[in-house]
Order: C-alpha cells, then structure tokens, then sequence
C-alpha cells in the first residue's frame, strides 16, 4: 500500500509549486465512497490558473470520482473543494457550472437523441446571458471544429466516436469555463483522432481555459500537461511537472504495482 | 362502411384520451424514473375542480380552465411536497411514495367532499351530434380529437423549439449530463409534472365529458389504462406513449364493436390478452426509449 503523503520527485519541485492567488481549483483531503467502496481515500491537490493537469492512473484509482465529486455528481464523504478561493463542495451540478467549471464525462455522452445543434444549443443552458451568447458561440465552435459544421441537423447518435467526442468538449465549451474538466477523451478513438483531440486540448490554454484532464494514455497527456498528479488505489502517489515524472520511472510501477 | 369510419372516429377519440394520460405519465418516467400512481387524482381533481367553479356560478368554459389549472398546480404541488423528498431513494420507495399520494387524496376526496359521484352537467351544445354526409358523429368525439390533436402539436413545439423543452429531452437521456450544462434538474422535474398535470387535466375533461359525473375514483382506470398504454409503446418514450393509446384505443373499440354479445364480457381480459401478445414481439415496446450508451 502506499503511503498517504504525496511521494514526490526530490527535484526541485518548488519551482513548480502554484502561489495561493493563482489556484483556481484547490482540492483538500477528499474521501468519495460509494457505499462500503471508497474510491478516493484522501487526496490533495491543486491546480493553478492557465495549467494543464493530467491526472493519471491505472483504472479503479479514483481518477474519474475526483472529477466527478468536483462537479457534485459523486458521494463526498470527507474533505473540501474550493473553485476560484469559494467552497463549493456543498453547491450543486448546474451552480458549479454557473461558476465556470464543467466536465467533459467519459464516454462522451452526447444527447443522441438530439441534433449536433440542440446539443450545443443546450450547453449554453447555464445562464440567460450565455444563451443570449449562444448563436455566436456555436459557430465559433463550428469554426472549432469544422467537421461538426457540415453535420449540425445531424442527430448525435449517428456521428463517429471522433465526432461525437468534439461535439462532448464544443457542448462544454458552449457554457465558456475557466476551468475544463474531461474524463478520458481518447477513449476508444483511433490515433489520428487522439492526436486532433489533444491538439485542441493544449489549444484550449490560449484561449485562457485551464484543463484538468484524466486519461489512460500517458505519454500523450505528459506532452501537453504542465503538471501531473499519479493515483493509485484512491491516493495520490506521486506528482510533479510533466518533465519530472517522465524522468523519474515510476509511472509503470504506479500503474502496475499499486492498484 | 359508415360503420367502420363511425368506429374509426371513436377509436380516435377514446385512444386520443389514452394517448395523453399516457403522455403525462411518460414525461414524468422519463426525467424521474417514476411511474406516477397519483396521476388518476389529477384527474379527479379537474373534475372537482370544474363541479366547484360551476357550483359558483361561474361559466362552463371557465370551469374548464379552473378544472385544467388545478391539475396542473397540484401536479407540481404533489412533487414539491411529495416527491422531491425522497427524489434520491431506491425507484422502489418512490413508487410507493406515488400510491401514498393517491390514496390520501381518494381518502380526502370521500371524507371532504363525497363518496357519491357529483353530476357535472354538461352543455347541450356538446351532446349533440354533427352530419357529415351519411355519418353522424358526436361533437364530443369531434372535440377529443381536435383537442388531442392540438396538445401533441403544442407538446411537440415546446420539446423542439424551447431550450427547456431541449433540455426535457436531455433529461430523458442522461439526466447528470444534463446537470452538467448548467440545466436546473428541480426546474427539468418541475416542468414534467407541471406538463403531466396539464395534460391530466385535458384528458381529465375529455373523460368527463363522457361520462358526466366525478366521483373519488375516477381517476382509476384511465390512469391504469394509461399504464398500459406506456407500456406498450416503450416505458419513459413519449412517442411510444402516444402510439400506446392510441393503439389500446383502437383495440378496445374494435372489440366493443366486433365481439359477439356472449363475450363481450371479457373484452377488458381479451384486450389484455393483445397486449401481452405485442409485449411478447417487442418487449421493450413498440417505439422504445432512446437512451445514451453509457
């Protein structure tokens, strides 16, 4: 079992370390259980202005509850969360939406019943002033993604898993976050797709929006992350920059020792 | 053939009734998970509410409206009150919580008001009958069609054109991810009921119309019918409900017509019968509901 304290790289992590001022999201001893199950045994962690977080880990290591109790859709058993400096572990899904910070789920969960319009279309459901917003947005996102352009009076359902997956994160970005949670997004795509998704994903930075992203595939997130954080079995084995934990080696065991 | 159009018209009218029970069961499935046993009482409820505008003296046509208001308020009341408790628990516990309901208001109903049914007398104007050529067709009829017709038109434009009608179809497929666009659940869930209650309201006047009077159960069977009708066109699918009542409509009112007197007893029994035998072919229903793949 490892140990509750964060295992760090012994490099120079203070270099990397996020002035208070500048945490957007600020996550403090949060236990999520699911019944008898607990799923995330204490976990600290902070993400500041601007960065790309991976979050990583092998599956069942809590990865997706942390995302998913950010945005009040898992069972929060301990521990606080503070978006922008404010406590928001006790507000609901669609008030933290309002506060800017939404999630991209796993699995894409587009609406595949409706069209590739009323899906955007709801995204900018939150708050009158986003749907007064909402026509311009949507074609920026059209401009974003070119190929959901062409299929905008197509149903959901009957689109890619690449399409369905841009249409997940343009539907998001419909509700204009600072902060932008996603939960495996190069699920089940084909590498050409994974390589078009995480370009964006980095691209998002110049637009001022700061991601904090769950995945599977390593390599890819340690490209564009500036920081991650290693879970195994609900605690946070290991964290420092991108260029740390890659040097370091110890991602495989994390991976595969630990859960 | 007259024959044939005459009954044509009155499986409309009857499966038109169903048609929107249903409807008003399968919009609160679908956001919920809950299959509304209090939906009968609504509309009972339409009907006090109408006996009572009119007991004031106040004219037909705004009886109906009163009738049709009270519904839906007591609609949105009942998951205000009721419902939104124990919106977190096992579906199970919300079932019963949907019988609690029912059953306080039909005790209410019989201690408050009576256990005997209270006629409702209905204009002359509307008893009537129209000539079309060589047919004759009761105005009620006329009117259940008409009015059935134009609440699936105006439900049809509010889930397309509105963003909360939008939103209602969201729910339908994933409710947390409709959370996560910024959409209000208790605003979603409200809606649906206030939605189910106005329709329990329409077809609350339409079944009244038919029969006259309003009494503490009559709210029973149509919403067990309207059950059926559910079920048949596809749990929580709101075109499935639709197509649900009329169907049961059609087959209700082809047996009335067709069954030899000495059976006609076991109508209800042989109905049933024809549906468990399109359950057995299509057991998630006729129009199933779409649901996002998790």
């Amino acid at each position: 079992m490892w140990p509750t304290s964060h295992r760090t790289v012994p490099t120079s992590r203070r270099q990397n370390k996020v002035e208070p001022s500048m945490t957007l999201l600020a996550i403090k001893d949060l236990v999520v259980r699911y019944g008898a199950i607990q799923a995330v045994r204490g976990v600290n962690l902070a993400v500041g202005k601007g960065e790309i977080i991976a979050l990583l880990g092998a599956n069942g290591a809590g990865k997706s509850s942390i995302l998913n109790a950010c945005m009040g859709l898992a069972p929060k058993a301990g521990g606080g969360i503070a978006f922008d400096g404010v406590p928001i572990e006790r507000d609901t899904t669609e008030a933290i939406v309002r506060r800017g910070m939404t999630l991209t789920p796993e699995g894409r969960r587009v609406f595949a019943g409706l069209s590739v319009l009323e899906n955007l279309e709801i995204g900018a459901a939150a708050s009158a002033e986003l749907r007064r917003r909402s026509r311009e947005n949507r074609e920026a996102m059209f401009e974003l993604f070119p190929r959901l352009a062409e299929r905008r009076q197509q149903l959901a359902g009957t689109l890619s898993g690449g399409e369905q997956q841009m249409l997940a994160i343009a539907r998001s970005l419909m509700s204009q976050p600072t902060l932008l949670l996603l939960d495996e997004p190069s699920l089940g795509l084909a590498p050409n797709i994974v390589d078009q998704i995480f370009d964006l994903i980095a691209s998002l930075k110049t637009r001022g929006i700061t991601v904090l992203l769950v995945e599977q595939n390593v390599e890819l997130s340690l490209d564009i992350a500036d920081r991650a954080y290693v879970l195994a079995g609900g605690h946070v084995v290991m964290a420092g920059s991108a260029r740390e934990l890659r040097a370091s080696g110890g991602l495989e065991r994390a991976y595969l020792g630990a859960a | 053939m007259d024959f044939l159009v005459q009954q044509f018209v009155n499986a409309l009218a009857l499966g038109g009734t169903y048609a929107l029970l249903g409807l008003g069961l399968a919009v609160v499935f679908s956001v919920l998970g809950l299959i509304n046993f209090a939906h009968g009482e609504l509309m009972t409820l339409t009907g006090y509410g109408i006996f009572y505008a009119l007991f004031l003296g106040l004219p037909f046509p705004v009886a109906l409206l009163i009738g049709v208001a009270l519904a839906t308020v007591s609609a949105m009341l009942m998951e205000r009150i009721a419902f939104r408790p124990v919106r977190n628990s096992s579906p199970t516990t919300m079932l019963l919580t949907s019988f609690a309901v029912s059953t306080i208001l039909h005790i209410l109903f019989q201690n408050l008001i009576s256990a005997r049914p209270k006629a409702i007398p209905i204009p002359d104007t509307l008893a009537g009958a129209v000539n079309i050529g060589t047919l004759q067709i009761g105005v009620i009829q006329l009117i259940s069609i008409v009015v059935t017709a134009l609440s699936l038109l105006g439900l049809t434009l509010f889930l397309k054109r509105s963003m909360l009608g939008i939103a209602m179809r969201a729910a339908a497929e994933d409710f947390n991810v409709t959370r996560l666009m910024g959409v209000n659940a208790n605003m979603v869930i409200s809606t649906a009921f206030a939605i189910s209650g106005l329709l329990a309201g329409v077809a609350g006047i339409l079944w009244l119309f038919q029969r006259g009077s309003v009494d503490p159960l009559m709210g029973f069977l149509p919403v067990l019918k309207a059950f059926i009708a559910v079920v048949l066109g596809g749990l929580g699918s709101l075109s499935g409900a639709v197509v649900g009542g009329f169907l049961l409509g059609f087959i209700e009112i082809a047996l009335r017509a067709y069954l030899p007197d000495d059976a006609l007893a076991y109508r209800d029994a042989i109905s049933l019968t024809l549906v468990i035998a399109v359950l057995f072919f299509y057991p998630q229903g006729l129009v199933p509901r779409r649901e996002s793949v998790r």
